[in-house]
């Protein structure tokens, strides 16, 4: 039912974006992402060729596109709130086909969309080059607090394990007659997710237990054994240096 | 080394909340026997195996009283990363048991805790995941093994600590017959000692020549695991039963 949660996202290939270590292409997504953000929305060609950046990454990551299309859709909340601008927004006004929109209003829209659109594609080639556990090590690697990425590598373990539990205590629900239509079913799973907690606080419990029975004394044992060549630095870099050139020669041009 | 694996004297133990849990318990078990630890629910049977390796009693600040000697040297708080090397524990929820992303990082988190590093670590855990025939499983998640699986994987996290004794906590119970019948394979195959808890008393004959009989905090009989399952009355008194149709006398033991 929810086996595929612990793969995460991962799309199986090997590529090139696939090889590389985990810890170079956070560093690639976050400089990547900086680079576009820093970006003036007016700048089109900027956009277009961050755009272009990124279509290449996806085709060396040999992504299926529609894959990358359907995951998208985590981005539908901010297009919708982006659609709405233009007719929100105050200011100067343009007539588009009959309709005022407010000249900063379709500015706004247009920033909104393209870095958000493009942060989640170079997110989701992240996410769907690389699995769960390489993503905890990378963490690991650029030294996050062990005791977050202890959290975060829990959360990957356990998240089908309550996930599971919740589905059961649906079923029981149900299976004795339940019918509560949308508003019911929210008040059943308030009540449900309290006795989640108890159960996932006791499970914590138990797991701590096993953890000190195998001589855990505060510290997780490392994920990563090695770190990343510096070729692989240069490599999995060379696409966010590009970004940063761009979004430099936007800002001086605009000057 | 010398001495018995576990020697329990007068253990007496009480919950932070007030409810006494083991009222005075004596045994001892030799190495290399294999015990089997009976008794029906809230008898005490996993408190006192959680003082095996000082998780829980005097020896990890909570109360209680009474002696504990592993390998021959008391339980002590300046040893419990060595007791706790010597005595592994397997919990009955293996979901529990593992914590780690995939089933290597799980066998190495042991191991890992003792000092192993590189090249080692990792002869360890192909050695403890070969024991119980998962080395083609190592890089896989623990969610997606089956229950059977994750119950050797979870044996495997223990042995990869090299322990002298082994417990385990019901470690037939939710499986199913095949899968009882490999993990019976893989415990009958390990030389060490053996101590497990169970509720599944044909798995206890077919294991364990010995038996403990535990009830309200207390060893109430001690001795073969055949005799004990032949004692009718001393199984109604304590709220034992044999499945329908077994007779612990028509089949055979491990006895030699």
């Amino acid at each position: 039912m929810t086996g595929s949660a612990g793969d995460g996202l991962l799309v199986v290939a090997d590529s090139r974006i696939h090889r590389l270590p985990a810890q170079v292409k956070i560093v690639a997504l976050f400089v990547f992402v900086l680079a576009v953000v820093s970006t003036p929305a007016g700048v089109f060609w900027a956009f277009a060729l961050y755009g272009a950046l990124l279509v290449w990454c996806v085709v060396l990551a040999k992504l299926p596109p529609l894959v990358v299309m359907r995951r998208l859709a985590v981005e539908t909340p901010f297009v919708v709130f982006a659609l709405v601008l233009p007719f929100v927004a105050t200011g100067p006004r343009v007539e588009v086909l009959g309709v005022s929109l407010s000249q900063s209003g379709v500015l706004g829209s247009w920033n909104v969309l393209a870095k958000g659109t493009l942060g989640v594609v170079a997110a989701i080639v992240l996410s769907a080059t690389t699995g769960p556990r390489a993503l905890l090590a990378g963490l690991e690697r650029l030294r996050l607090p062990s005791t977050l990425v202890a959290i975060l590598s829990f959360m990957v373990r356990y998240l089908s394990v309550v996930s599971d539990d919740l589905q059961r205590m649906r079923i029981a629900r149900e299976s004795r007659g339940y019918r509560g239509g949308r508003a019911g079913h929210l008040k059943a799973i308030a009540g449900g997710v309290g006795a989640l907690f108890v159960r996932s606080f006791e499970r914590g419990e138990r797991v701590h237990l096993a953890m000190q029975s195998r001589g855990y004394t505060g510290r997780m044992p490392l994920l990563s054994e090695s770190g990343a060549a510096r070729v692989q630095w240069v490599e999995g870099l060379a696409i966010s240096l590009a970004a940063v050139v761009i979004a430099v020669t936007a800002r001086v041009v605009g000057l | 080394m010398s001495g018995p694996s576990i020697h329990v004297e007068r253990l007496v133990f009480a919950y932070p909340d007030g409810r006494q849990a083991l009222f005075g318990v004596d045994f001892t078990i030799q190495r290399g026997e294999r015990v089997a630890l009976l008794g029906p629910n809230g008898a005490g049977k996993t408190t006192l195996v959680l003082h095996l390796n000082g998780i829980l009693g005097s020896v990890a600040g909570g109360s209680g009283s009474g002696r504990i000697q592993i390998g021959g040297s008391d339980l002590h708080r300046e040893h419990l990363p060595e007791v706790r090397r010597k005595v592994g524990l397997v919990f009955q929820d293996p979901d529990d048991q593992l914590f780690m992303p995939t089933v290597r990082d799980d066998v190495a988190f042991g191991p890992a805790n003792l000092g192993l590093r590189g090249a080692d670590l990792e002869a360890r855990v192909h050695e403890a995941l070969v024991q119980v025939g998962m080395q083609d499983h190592a890089d896989v998640a623990p969610h997606h093994l089956s229950y059977g699986q994750r119950r050797r994987v979870a044996v495997a996290t223990v042995l990869a600590m090299r322990p002298e004794v082994l417990v385990l906590d019901e470690p037939s119970s939710n499986l199913d017959p095949a899968s009882r019948r490999e993990l019976a394979d893989i415990l009958s195959g390990l030389d060490v000692t053996l101590l497990m808890i169970t509720h599944d008393l044909p798995y206890a004959l077919q294991l364990c020549e010995r038996s403990l009989l535990m009830d309200d905090g207390r060893i109430v009989a001690d001795g073969s695991t055949r005799d004990l399952l032949g004692d009718a009355h001393l199984m109604s008194a304590h709220r034992l039963e044999l499945p329908y149709g077994f007779d612990p006398l028509s089949v055979p033991g491990p006895e030699r």
